[in-house]
C-alpha cells in the first residue's frame, strides 16, 4: 500500500474530490520504470491549497495575449490617412478618355468624372460562343475615397461621439478652454430650454426668459457642434479601419474568462465578432464556462463573411471550421491554425511607420481572439501561439520585411515538423516497445498518435488486438476504428459503459492526451479519467502518449475550473434516429440542465507512465520537463 | 476575402418582352421606381462588396447601365462594366470576361436577384468546405397576386412545369442532382446514388442563380466545355454530374501551385500533416469514395458541390417573368420592404385631386399628379405622371410619365413609360410597352400592347 496516497483520502476530509477517486487503489504491478516521488505535490493538505489557487493566480493561462501598444497610435493613423490617396488614385489609373464619336452618350455622365466609358471595336466582332471574344471592362464608378473611411464621416460624427468615448475623450484634450466654456453653456442653455418646453404652457414669462436665454446659446452652439463635428470626423477618420481591430484586441478577453460575472460577460459580448448568444439554462457548476446556444453562431459568423476586412480569408476558414467542427483533435487544430497563420505573414506587409514586430503581433492577437470566439483554445494552440509571438519579438530589427517573413514562415515550417510531426515518430518508437505479441491493447477516442502507434505496431509484424472505446455523442472512435479495420487490424469495438467488463482482457490502456499538467494530471477527452481509473482497478498499465509540446505548467486538481462545454443537444438528440425525442420541448425547461463537458481530468495516480518526445517518463517527472523544454526550445 | 463578384447583369430578356426595350434594358427595369439592378447593388454593397464587375449584353444597353452607375453609385462602388455580344448565354457571358478574373474565388451573381439573403454566407459555406462550386438555393416564392383574382389559379397552373428538381445529401450540405425541368425521367448518377447511401430529392426548392465558383475550375470548364451556353443548365449540372469522377485537370491546378510553395518542407512531411488534417475531420461521402479499399491515398479525384439553402425567412425572387414582376412590385412595397434602399425614399408627395385615396402598399413618384375621385390601391405610379379624374389602378405599375385619361380602369397591369392612355379605356392584365397610345374606350384584357418594331 502506498501510504501517501491513503493518507490523502482519509485523513484529509476537507479537500474536495472531482474526478475519480477509488478509495483504496491497490498498488500497480507493472514492469514499468519506477514512480518517483512527486515533488511538487506533497500530501499535506496545505500545500494542496496552494496549489490550488495557482492556476487562476499566478500562472500564465497558455493563451495570454500581450496588452496592445497604443503608444503610437495617433501617428500611425495618421500615416495611414497620408497613405490613402495613392490607392484611389490607382484606380482613377485604369479610366480611358471618351473616343470622340461616342460623345453624346458619355456627355451622360456627371462632369468632371474621371471616369468614362471606353468603346473598343474589338469587343464585339464574332458572336458564337466558342470563340467569344475577350470583352473590354469599363470603369463606370470609382470610390474616391480610402475604404474604411465612409463619406458620412461627417454626418455621422454625433452617432460616432456617442458610441466611442475613447473618441469623445481625445476631444476634450483637444479643445481650449473657451471653447470648452462655450459648449458647456450651450449645454446649460439647452437644458433649460427643454425644462421651458415643459412648462412653456403654464407661463408666458418663463418663455421670454429663456428665449432670451437660448439667443445666446444659439449662437455658441453652431460654432461648438461644428468644433465637435470636425474633430469627431477628423479622429474617426484617423483611426479608419484599424480602430476596430486595435479595440478588439485591447479589448481581447481574457481566455480564462469567469462566464458567470455578468459585466464582464457584457463587455466581452460588446466587442465580439461572432454574435453569440447565452444558453438559458446552465448546470450550475459549470456558469463560469462559456456555453452558447449552439447553431446561431455559424449563420451569423458566415453572414459578415465580407464584412470582417482585417481578417485574413485562411484564418477566417479556419475559424468556420473550428466552429462547425469540421476539424477537431489538438494537433490538426494547432497545424492547421499554423499554416493559417502562415498564409497570413506570407500576405502581410508592414503597414508605414510601423515596426513589424509589433504590428504583427498585434495582427496575430487579433486572430487569436476571433479564433478563441470561435472555439476555445487547446492548450496546445496556446503553446504554439506563444512559441510564434516569441519568435516575432525576438526577431532582429535589422531584418528586413521579407526576410522577416520568410524567417517566420520557416520557423512555422520548423515547428509544425519538429514538435508534432517529429515528436511523434519518436513517441511511436518509444511506444512500440511496449508492445509485446499476443498483447490487448485498449484505446479511448481517437488519438492521431495512439493510431499512428497501432499502425506502425501492426507493420512491424507484432500480433496484437485492439479494443476500441468510443462514447456518446461524437463517436470518434468509429473513424479511428474505420482505419484500424481497414489496415488489417484485429479490432473490438466497444462503448465506454462497457468499458469495466473488456477490461478483464486488456494488457495495455495506450491514451491520448489534449495535454498534460505539471502535476501530473492529464487533460483529455472527457471518459478517459473513467477508462484510466477502471484500468487501474483492474491493475492495467495506463500510457499516456503525449507530444511535450502539449505541456503546461498549469496545475489543475479537478476538471471544473476549466474545461470546454459542447452543445447540450447532441446528448439530448441522437442523431439519425428522430423517433429517439423523449426530451423534444424538455430542453428549454427551467429544472432540466443538460452538461455537455469536453475535457476531463485524469490524476497522475492513474497514469503508469507519459510517454513523450523525451522518452518515457512517469507523471511526477513531468515539471522536469516542462521547465528543460521551455528553456531549451521554446524559448530559445 | 480574395473574391471576385461578377454581376451578370443581362440585357433584353425575352421573358419580358413588352416591358423592357432598347431603351430600358432589363437592369435598369423599375421596381417600385427604383432600377432592379440597384436592389443587388446595394445588397452588395451592404456586404462590403465594393469592387464589382457587371456584364451587360448588349452594347447599348451597357452604356445606358453604365450611365446609370455611375450616376447613382459614385463614390461608393467601384464598378467596371463589360460589354458582351448577346445571345452568349451566362456561361459565355463570363467566358469573355474569363481573362479578368483573377481571385481565387468568384461570385457570380444575377443582375435581376431581389433578395436579403446575404452574399457572405454563400461565400463562406463555399469556404468552410473548399467546394468547386457553391449555389445558392430559396424556396419558390408564392406567385400571383395576394387577393385570389381570376388570374392567380391560371398563373399557378401555368408555373407548374418550372420546378427544380434538386437532390441533397441528408446532412443539407451538397448538392447531388440538378434538373432545371421536370422531365418524364430523371437520371441519377448510380456512383453518387451508392456513395451517398441516401439522397434527399426537392422540388421546392429554386436556383436563386446565385454561385460561388473556384476559379481554377471555372475557367478549367469554361475553356474545355466551349458549347456550354448557361451556367444554370450547363456547367452545374455538369459540375455536379463529375463530381466524384471529377477529371484531374479539374484538381491539378491548385496542386501544382502547393508543391511549387511547399518545396521548403519535405514532401514526406506534407503527406504527414495532411493525413492528421483529414484524419480530425468526419469526412464527406467525397472523401470515402475517393479512399482506396486498402485505406491508402486517394486515386479518384473528386470536387464538392455545396449548397446554402435561404432561410424560409428570408426574401429571394428572381425578376424573370412578367409575372416576376408583379410579384416583386408587390412585395417590395408590401412584406418585403426592407429592401429598399435608403435613397429610394419618395421625394415630395404628388398632388392628389380631392377625393382621392391611396391605400397602403402603394408608391407614388415625385412630380405625379392626380385628379379628383381617383383610387389607387397595391400599385406602383412612377414620376410625372399625370391621371385625370375617376381613374382606378389596383394591383398595377405605373412606370414614368404616364398619361392616363379621365374613366380610365387598370387592374393588374404593368404600364410603361410615355404611354397615353385616352378617356374610358380598361385594361386587365395587360403589358403595354413604352409610347404606345391606347385609344378612348377601348377594352384589352389579358393582352400585351406594343409599338411595332420598325
Amino acid at each position: 500500500m502506498d501510504p501517501r496516497r491513503t493518507a490523502r483520502t482519509v485523513s484529509d476530509p476537507k479537500v474536495r474530490q472531482v474526478g475519480f477517486f477509488t478509495p483504496a487503489p491497490p498498488e500497480r504491478s507493472i514492469s514499468d520504470p519506477p514512480r518517483f516521488q512527486d515533488p511538487i505535490q506533497p500530501p499535506s493538505p496545505s500545500s494542496t491549497q496552494v496549489n490550488d489557487q495557482s492556476p487562476s493566480g499566478n500562472s500564465l493561462s497558455p493563451v495570454m495575449i500581450p496588452p496592445a501598444h497604443h503608444h503610437s497610435d495617433n501617428f500611425l493613423r495618421t500615416a495611414l490617412q497620408a497613405t490613402s490617396p495613392p490607392k484611389a488614385f490607382s484606380y482613377s489609373a485604369k479610366t480611358v478618355t471618351i473616343p470622340p464619336e461616342n460623345e453624346d452618350v458619355a456627355s451622360s455622365f456627371s462632369p468632371g468624372r474621371k471616369v468614362v466609358s471606353a468603346k473598343s471595336p474589338s469587343s464585339f466582332p464574332g458572336v458564337k460562343a466558342s470563340s467569344v471574344p475577350a470583352s473590354e471592362l469599363t470603369t463606370v464608378s470609382v470610390v474616391n475615397l480610402p475604404p474604411g473611411i465612409s463619406e458620412k464621416a461627417g454626418g455621422a460624427s454625433v452617432e460616432v461621439q456617442n458610441d466611442r468615448p475613447v473618441s469623445a475623450k481625445t476631444l476634450k484634450e483637444k479643445t481650449s478652454k473657451a471653447e470648452r466654456r462655450a459648449l458647456q453653456e450651450a449645454q446649460r442653455a439647452a437644458k433649460a430650454a427643454a425644462k421651458a418646453e415643459g412648462t412653456k404652457a403654464s407661463s408666458a414669462a418663463s418663455k421670454v426668459v429663456t428665449s432670451a436665454n437660448t439667443k445666446p446659446s444659439k449662437a455658441t452652439k453652431p460654432s461648438s457642434q461644428k468644433n465637435d463635428g470636425s474633430q469627431v470626423a477628423a479622429s474617426e477618420k484617423k483611426g479608419g479601419d484599424r480602430a476596430p481591430e486595435k479595440d478588439r484586441k485591447k479589448d481581447a478577453p481574457h481566455p480564462r474568462m469567469q462566464y458567470d460575472d455578468k459585466s464582464r460577460v457584457e463587455k466581452a459580448k460588446k466587442r465580439a465578432v461572432v454574435k453569440q448568444t447565452e444558453a438559458r439554462n446552465r448546470v450550475e457548476l459549470f456558469r463560469h464556462l462559456p456555453q452558447y446556444e449552439h447553431g446561431t453562431q455559424l449563420p451569423d459568423l458566415e453572414t459578415k463573411f465580407f464584412e470582417l476586412d482585417p481578417m485574413h480569408p485562411a484564418v477566417y476558414k479556419v475559424g468556420l471550421q473550428y466552429l462547425s467542427g469540421d476539424i477537431r483533435g489538438g494537433n490538426a487544430r494547432c497545424i492547421a491554425m499554423f499554416q493559417a497563420f502562415k498564409e497570413a505573414i506570407k500576405d502581410y506587409s508592414t503597414p508605414p511607420e510601423k515596426t513589424l514586430i509589433r504590428d504583427l503581433t498585434a495582427r496575430i492577437s487579433s486572430y487569436v481572439s476571433f479564433l478563441i470566439e470561435c472555439r476555445p483554445l487547446s492548450i496546445s494552440m496556446g503553446n504554439a501561439i506563444k512559441f510564434l509571438k516569441n519568435r516575432i519579438a525576438k526577431l532582429p530589427l535589422a531584418l528586413s520585411e521579407s526576410e522577416a517573413k520568410s524567417t517566420l514562415m520557416l520557423d512555422i515550417d520548423r515547428f509544425i515538423n519538429e514538435k508534432i510531426i517529429l515528436s511523434e515518430k519518436v513517441i511511436v518508437k518509444h511506444a512500440v516497445t511496449k508492445i509485446r505479441d499476443g498483447d490487448v491493447l485498449l484505446t479511448y477516442g481517437a488519438s492521431s498518435v495512439v493510431e499512428m502507434i497501432l499502425l506502425h505496431a501492426h507493420e512491424l509484424g507484432k500480433h496484437f488486438r485492439v479494443v476500441v472505446v468510443d462514447s456518446r455523442p461524437k463517436l470518434e472512435g468509429q473513424l479511428l476504428l474505420r482505419r484500424l479495420v481497414r489496415k488489417g487490424l484485429s479490432c473490438t469495438y466497444t462503448h465506454v459503459n462497457a468499458v469495466s467488463c473488456i477490461m478483464q482482457d486488456v494488457t495495455r490502456v495506450f491514451l491520448g492526451a489534449s495535454s498534460v499538467l505539471s502535476n501530473g494530471t492529464v487533460y483529455s477527452r472527457v471518459g478517459t479519467a473513467c477508462v484510466a481509473m477502471v484500468a487501474q482497478a483492474f491493475r492495467v498499465p495506463v500510457l499516456v502518449c503525449c507530444e511535450a509540446y502539449k505541456f503546461h505548467e498549469r496545475v489543475q486538481l479537478d476538471s471544473i475550473c476549466f474545461n470546454e462545454l459542447g452543445n447540450p443537444d447532441a446528448i439530448s438528440k441522437v442523431q439519425g434516429r428522430e423517433e429517439i425525442n423523449y426530451l423534444d420541448g424538455f430542453v428549454n425547461q427551467e429544472n432540466l440542465q443538460l452538461l455537455n463537458l469536453i475535457y476531463d481530468a485524469t490524476p497522475s495516480d492513474y497514469v503508469s507512465m507519459v510517454i513523450t518526445d523525451y522518452g518515457m517518463i512517469p507523471p511526477t517527472s513531468v515539471p522536469v520537463i516542462v521547465r528543460e523544454y521551455r528553456r531549451d526550445h521554446l524559448w530559445s | 476575402m480574395d473574391f471576385q463578384v461578377v454581376v451578370l447583369a443581362g440585357g433584353n430578356s425575352k421573358n419580358l418582352t413588352p416591358l423592357v426595350s432598347k431603351e430600358l434594358p432589363k437592369p435598369l427595369l423599375p421596381v417600385a421606381n427604383c432600377p432592379v439592378l440597384n436592389y443587388v447593388l446595394h445588397q452588395l454593397e451592404q456586404s462590403n462588396l465594393k469592387d464589382l464587375i457587371v456584364v451587360v449584353e448588349g452594347e447599348d444597353a451597357a452604356l445606358l447601365v453604365g450611365a446609370w452607375i455611375s450616376g447613382t453609385f459614385i463614390d461608393r462602388l467601384h464598378v467596371e462594366i463589360a460589354a458582351v455580344p448577346e445571345d452568349i448565354g451566362t456561361a459565355g457571358a463570363l467566358r469573355a470576361i474569363s481573362h479578368h478574373l483573377t481571385a481565387k474565388d468568384i461570385l457570380v451573381v444575377s443582375g435581376d436577384l431581389v433578395s436579403d439573403v446575404p452574399p457572405g454566407a454563400l461565400a463562406a459555406t463555399h469556404r468552410r468546405h473548399d467546394a468547386a462550386v457553391t449555389t445558392m438555393l430559396c424556396s419558390i416564392p408564392v406567385s400571383g397576386p395576394l387577393e385570389s383574382g381570376s388570374s392567380g389559379g391560371k398563373d399557378k397552373a401555368k408555373k407548374l412545369g418550372r420546378y427544380n428538381i434538386i437532390g441533397l445529401d441528408p446532412s443539407k450540405q451538397f448538392l447531388l442532382h440538378i434538373a432545371t425541368e421536370i422531365e418524364k425521367d430523371a437520371r441519377i448518377s448510380k456512383r453518387i446514388l451508392h456513395a451517398v447511401g441516401q439522397m434527399e430529392m426537392r422540388s421546392d426548392l429554386m436556383d436563386a442563380h446565385m454561385y460561388a465558383f473556384k476559379r481554377s475550375v471555372l475557367q478549367e470548364v469554361l475553356d474545355v466545355k466551349d458549347t456550354f451556353q448557361s451556367l444554370k443548365e450547363d456547367v452545374l449540372p455538369y459540375l455536379v454530374r463529375s463530381q466524384l469522377k471529377s477529371e484531374a485537370l479539374l484538381n491539378r491546378t491548385p496542386q501544382g501551385e502547393e508543391n511549387s510553395t511547399e518545396k521548403v518542407s519535405s514532401q514526406n512531411n506534407q503527406a504527414f500533416i495532411s493525413r492528421i488534417l483529414a484524419n480530425a475531420s468526419t469526412p464527406s461521402f467525397h472523401g470515402i469514395y475517393s479512399e482506396n479499399p486498402d485505406g491508402s491515398s486517394s486515386t479518384r479525384k473528386t470536387h464538392k458541390c455545396c449548397v446554402y439553402i435561404a432561410s424560409s425567412s428570408s426574401y429571394c425572387v428572381r425578376l424573370n417573368s412578367i409575372q416576376a414582376f408583379m410579384d416583386i412590385n408587390r412585395d417590395v412595397t408590401g412584406d418585403a420592404d426592407h429592401l429598399l434602399s435608403p435613397n429610394n425614399i419618395i421625394g415630395p408627395s404628388p398632388k392628389l385631386g380631392t377625393k382621392t385615396t391611396v391605400g397602403p402598399n402603394c408608391r407614388l413618384g415625385e412630380g405625379s399628379e392626380m385628379g379628383d375621385k381617383c383610387q389607387v390601391k397595391r400599385s406602383i405610379i412612377g414620376r410625372h405622371c399625370r391621371i385625370g379624374s375617376h381613374v382606378k389602378v389596383v394591383n398595377s405599375v405605373v412606370m414614368n410619365h404616364v398619361t392616363i385619361g379621365d374613366g380610365c380602369i387598370i387592374q393588374g397591369s404593368v404600364i410603361c413609360s410615355n404611354v397615353q392612355l385616352q378617356e374610358r379605356v380598361e385594361l386587365k392584365d395587360c403589358q403595354v410597352g413604352a409610347g404606345f397610345v391606347v385609344t378612348a374606350g377601348s377594352e384589352y384584357k389579358a393582352e400585351s400592347l406594343a409599338k411595332k418594331e420598325k
